[in-house]
């Protein structure tokens, strides 16, 4: 079994991110840029059924320009097979992503594609389930744990209120959550090997899909920030500031 | 042209988020329909079809929508979608699983958590967790969206009188088989609608503690309870109670956080809260950037004082 992986090349985390000069955009030159956290939950998955023997072969797959290389290194050095890079000059929006993805899923013929459920800079949240719609496939977002059992992938998935099972035929879309796996940190040697696996890159115009944005940014803000209010020095100045200001009923 | 209003529902009762989603609907001063999926509806559609701003409640019932797949509602959504320049629901997690999906199937980008409708097909949402917003235009004729219910109100529930009518179900998607939903057992209101909300974080130093000392003051302030990332990881809370960027959105009247040091990650999901008020031995933590009321003080003391103290 095939599993294809789909990572995303993001602001790393801990960066504080800031408007550029004409608030066209969010300034990201020379910013720490890293893989998307729940893309490396979804390597994770996959490498773990690789382990159980359920699947044979790990292809992560990246959609930007060469600079993705990183995150694709990164993730074969987490223990993927081999790498795609699909190379595009434009912003890539989900649905385009969800294309793009849709086209490799042809070439390679993957049993299961792994996302993050999430990516940390746009916080849309849509690429698994649109590709999932575009090749009709069964999808399971937020997953906290997964079993291949007989052919059938068993999900937990978290929503609102609790988790829920599903039970999805192969091939099928998953996107992980944070607390599906703890993902393993790539040592040194193996970040050498990894320069040794393959990585075959592709233009996203070779692959006949439209790849417009359907959404134009008119600008980027920064939001109202929340003021801070007083300091209380005890409970019972707090109690009564909250009954006697806020009229809260305590 | 009308929109089309995503409902949200167990079964018996309407979640109250719908109730905003139908507010925010109203922008385009169109006819609003509201489309409820499930089995054995009526009483739910009756009480739909009650709500002002309503005009037509669409009733779509089949044995497989007693727990529905999005992969299922996608397609009932697609099957009646020519009708509808606009597909919206309140942000949740079966939205957000939900309407990706039935965006794809019509070919159409989509708009997830708006904060703001504007004129133009113009939104304003916001990215990394709520660091920037952006203001961004849909260039689809058809606008596929979820939006963040705390930034609008909720539609009365009495007075309206919507026409009632049945959609046709399409058959049932058979690649997916649900097998079981597991709701944590609470008495305390839903996280996403209460009006207080007494949330933790990894100061708490253990799940017993957790529990020891937030839930006497989360049962006498009638109060759902929240934790942050660091205290579900930690296995302190279980993963529902997630309030933040990846987890729950809530806007209560007075948020408590309790031993929360503040991260972006965090705050995202408690922002719009009416009063905060925050409680940390740290006094440098961000949260009392962000917090109305802030007391420096070991939780472990405080908490048990503040439960003591009110009525």
């Amino acid at each position: 079994m095939k599993i294809l992986v789909a990572v995303k090349r993001v602001v790393d985390y801990n960066v504080k991110v800031r408007i550029n000069g004409d608030a066209s955009d969010v300034a990201t030159d020379g910013v720490k840029m890293g893989i998307n956290p729940f893309d490396e939950n979804a390597i994770e998955a996959a490498l773990q059924l690789k382990e159980q023997g359920k699947a044979s072969e790990i292809i992560a797959v990246s959609l930007g320009t060469n600079a993705n290389q990183d995150v694709l290194r990164h993730a074969l050095a987490m223990g993927a097979d081999r790498a795609i890079l699909v190379e595009s000059d434009s912003k890539l929006q989900p649905l385009a992503v969800a294309k793009l993805l849709q086209a490799i899923v042809a070439q390679e013929q993957p049993s299961l594609i792994l996302l993050g459920k999430q990516a940390i800079d746009d916080d849309a949240g849509q690429t698994g389930q649109m590709l999932a719609a575009l090749l009709d496939y069964p999808q399971a977002t937020f997953a906290s744990h997964l079993q291949l059992e007989n052919n059938e992938l068993l999900v937990t998935r978290e929503v609102d209120g609790g988790t829920e099972m599903l039970a999805l035929n192969l091939p099928a879309v998953v996107t992980a959550d944070l607390r599906l796996n703890d993902p393993r940190f790539v040592k040194l040697p193996n970040l050498m090997m990894a320069r040794k696996k393959q990585i075959t890159t592709l233009n996203a115009a070779d692959l006949g899909v439209e790849t417009a944005s359907r959404l134009t940014l008119i600008k980027v803000a920064e939001p109202e920030a929340r003021k801070a209010g007083m300091m209380v020095t005890s409970v019972e100045q707090l109690l009564r500031q909250l009954r006697d200001h806020e009229g809260i009923n305590l | 042209m009308n929109v089309l209003v995503l409902a949200e529902h167990d079964g018996q009762h309407l979640n109250p988020i719908t109730l905003h989603a139908i507010t925010a609907a109203q922008f385009w001063q169109a006819p609003v329909h509201v489309l409820v999926a499930g089995n054995a509806l009526d009483s739910l559609v009756d009480s739909l079809s009650d709500i002002i701003g309503v005009t037509k409640v669409i009733k779509a019932e089949a044995s497989h929508l007693t727990t529905p797949l999005a992969e299922d509602i996608a397609n009932l959504i697609v099957s009646i979608s020519t009708d509808y320049q606009v597909i919206l629901a309140a942000h949740s997690s079966f939205s957000r699983n939900t309407l990706p999906r039935v965006a794809a199937l019509l070919d159409v980008a989509m708009i997830s958590d708006a904060l703001e409708i504007k004129a133009d097909q113009t939104y304003v949402r916001s990215i990394y967790a709520g660091n920037i917003l952006t203001h961004i235009q849909s260039q689809d004729t058809q606008q596929v969206l979820t939006v963040h219910s705390s930034h609008y109100i909720a539609a009365s529930t009495h007075g309206g009188k919507a026409q009632i009518s049945s959609a046709t179900v399409p058959s049932a998607f058979h690649k997916t088989r649900w097998i079981s939903t597991k709701h944590a057992q609470s008495d305390r209101p839903a996280l996403n609608s209460a009006k207080v909300v007494v949330s933790g974080g990894r100061s708490l130093g253990s799940a017993e503690n957790f529990e020891k000392i937030l839930s006497p003051l989360a049962s006498k302030l009638n109060a759902a309870i929240g934790a942050t990332r660091a205290a579900v990881d930690a296995g302190y809370a279980p993963n529902d109670l997630q309030v933040g960027q990846t987890g729950i959105v809530v806007a209560p009247e007075l948020y408590i956080a309790v031993g929360i040091s503040g991260a972006v990650q965090h705050t995202y999901g408690m922002k719009d809260s009416r009063i905060v008020v925050a409680i940390n031995q740290d006094p440098d933590a961000p949260i009392f950037q962000v917090a109305d009321y802030g007391l420096v003080a070991d939780l472990f003391t405080a908490i048990p004082a503040i439960t003591v103290a009110i009525k």
